[in-house]
């Protein structure tokens, strides 16, 4: 336990020491912390930002969303009110159509029936003439009688 | 123990004697200074002192090999792993070992910062080294007693064919006063070479004799200046001197307690036992008291750097 050179050799070691950690040790490891701290806050503040701009998005998206909704009702709308009209259109149609059909049938069955009427008429005056003919070729000239004979046919 | 013929008192005595090499005088050839039965000195210069009486004959010129080697050796040890890690630092996520180092890094700095107001780039580093190497300088007294000191002596009686009785070996460079004033030397140069930059012959001279007290009479204060260079001069040097008693001292406490358990050993199973229990008990405690006396060091340092740099005599 005597002092003795140690404690000059140990003051010397003791500043060798600091001056290494001093030149070598303390830089670079304060460097690199102060370094990280920038990054972290920068790190925070693009997450801010980044979390900031999200609120944003959700708000633009629920607003087209809206939009989107109010588009469709709308279209919606209109289709239901172009498909009544279709419908509409669709009736009329089929009414005018039907109409037209029956007054052609009708017109037709008109036609037929003067048609059979004036087939009729021929030959019931040729049936006349022939039972006429028949009866006055017993009795009278047919040619004297033709007269009255077609004239009764014209009422028919 | 290390080795069974010897007595408490020389074990003891054994545990605190530091290995020295120094300059033996011409006046202790001759002598038997270890004793009758070691061989008395036969030549004078440098050479190994086989016990601490030779030591003490050589006076001044001497060095305690164990206390450099250790000290050295922990410093390199702690210099090499951090420089290690300063190289290959990077600001991205830190590995296992940066992150540790960081952490002292860190809890230095932010020591320095709290308590030192000056601008010195010098500072922070310094507190770094005192803190990590008394530390580890500290941390050797963890080491059971008998490990590191045994194992020099059969090194130097199978190597060198020394009685492993004289090699001495102290492995805790902190119990070494030589040691500690050292560092709270270099420290106390260091203040000083601050103060006369900040403050400058004048101002330096003049918070040693102005203070505590002072009078707007000429003639009282006159009076007062040797008053107050008495006192502040004791405490100028009290600064230092603290500083290393503090850590001499704790270690030197620890250490001992160290040995007296170990001493135990010696008693029997159940004695031996007890010793054990209460070696765990105190090493636990231990760890406490060298975290906390290289911290104070640090902390100390740091205070007497501030105090260095006060320009405004506001104490």
């Amino acid at each position: 336990m005597n002092i003795n050179l140690t404690l000059i050799g140990q003051s010397i070691t003791f500043a060798v020491f600091v001056w290494f950690c001093y030149a070598y040790v303390w830089p670079p490891l304060v460097n690199a912390l102060a370094e990280r701290k920038k990054q972290i806050s920068e790190g925070l503040a693009a997450a801010e930002r980044g979390q900031h701009e999200q609120e944003l998005a959700e708000k633009r998206a629920a607003e087209h969303l809206k939009e989107a909704k109010g588009q469709a009702s709308e279209i919606i709308a209109q289709a239901q009110k172009r498909a009544s009209e279709i419908v509409d259109e669709a009736k009329e149609d089929a009414r005018s159509e039907a109409e037209r059909i029956k007054v052609g049938a009708n017109a037709e069955i008109e036609q037929e029936i003067n048609r059979a009427r004036e087939h009729l008429r021929q030959q019931v005056a040729v049936l006349a003439v022939a039972g006429a003919e028949k009866i006055l070729r017993k009795e009278v000239n047919a040619e004297a009688h033709a007269s009255a004979l077609s004239a009764l046919a014209e009422q028919l | 123990m290390s080795g069974e013929s010897q007595t408490a008192g020389q074990y003891i005595q054994h545990h605190l004697t530091n290995m020295t090499y120094g300059n033996m005088p011409e006046s202790a050839v001759g002598k038997h200074l270890c004793g009758e039965e070691v061989p008395a000195v036969a030549h004078a210069g440098w050479q190994m002192a086989h016990c601490g009486a030779e030591a003490k004959a050589m006076g001044f010129m001497s060095i305690n090999v164990d206390t450099m080697f250790w000290s050295i050796f922990l410093g390199i040890l702690f210099l090499f792993l951090f420089n290690k890690v300063a190289k290959t630092a990077t600001s991205g996520v830190p590995g296992g070992m940066q992150n540790f180092v960081e952490m002292v890094v860190e809890f230095v700095d932010s020591s320095v910062k709290g308590t030192f107001n000056g601008r010195n780039p010098f500072v922070a580093p310094m507190a770094l080294t005192i803190f990590v190497w008394v530390f580890l300088i500290n941390f050797m007294d963890l080491f059971p007693v008998d490990w590191i000191p045994a194992a020099a002596g059969w090194i130097g009686h199978t190597f060198f064919g020394m009685d492993p009785h004289h090699v001495y070996f102290k492995v805790v460079p902190s119990t070494d006063p030589n040691a500690t004033f050292g560092m709270a030397l270099a420290v106390f140069m260091l203040t000083l070479y601050y103060s006369f930059k900040q403050k400058g012959l004048i101002g330096f001279a003049g918070e040693l004799t102005l203070h505590p007290f002072s009078s707007k009479n000429k003639v009282m204060q006159l009076v007062f200046i040797p008053i107050n260079f008495v006192l502040e001069f004791v405490a100028l040097l009290a600064k230092p001197l603290s500083l290393s008693l503090r850590l001499y001292g704790n270690m030197f406490a620890g250490e001992m307690i160290f040995i007296l358990i170990a001493l135990m050993y010696g008693g029997g199973w159940v004695v031996g036992a007890f010793g054990g229990f209460l070696q765990l008990g105190w090493a636990i405690f231990h760890i406490l008291i060298i975290t906390l006396q290289a911290y104070i060091f640090m902390t100390l340092t740091i205070v007497y750097m501030d105090l260095a740099y006060q320009t405004s005599e506001d104490h």
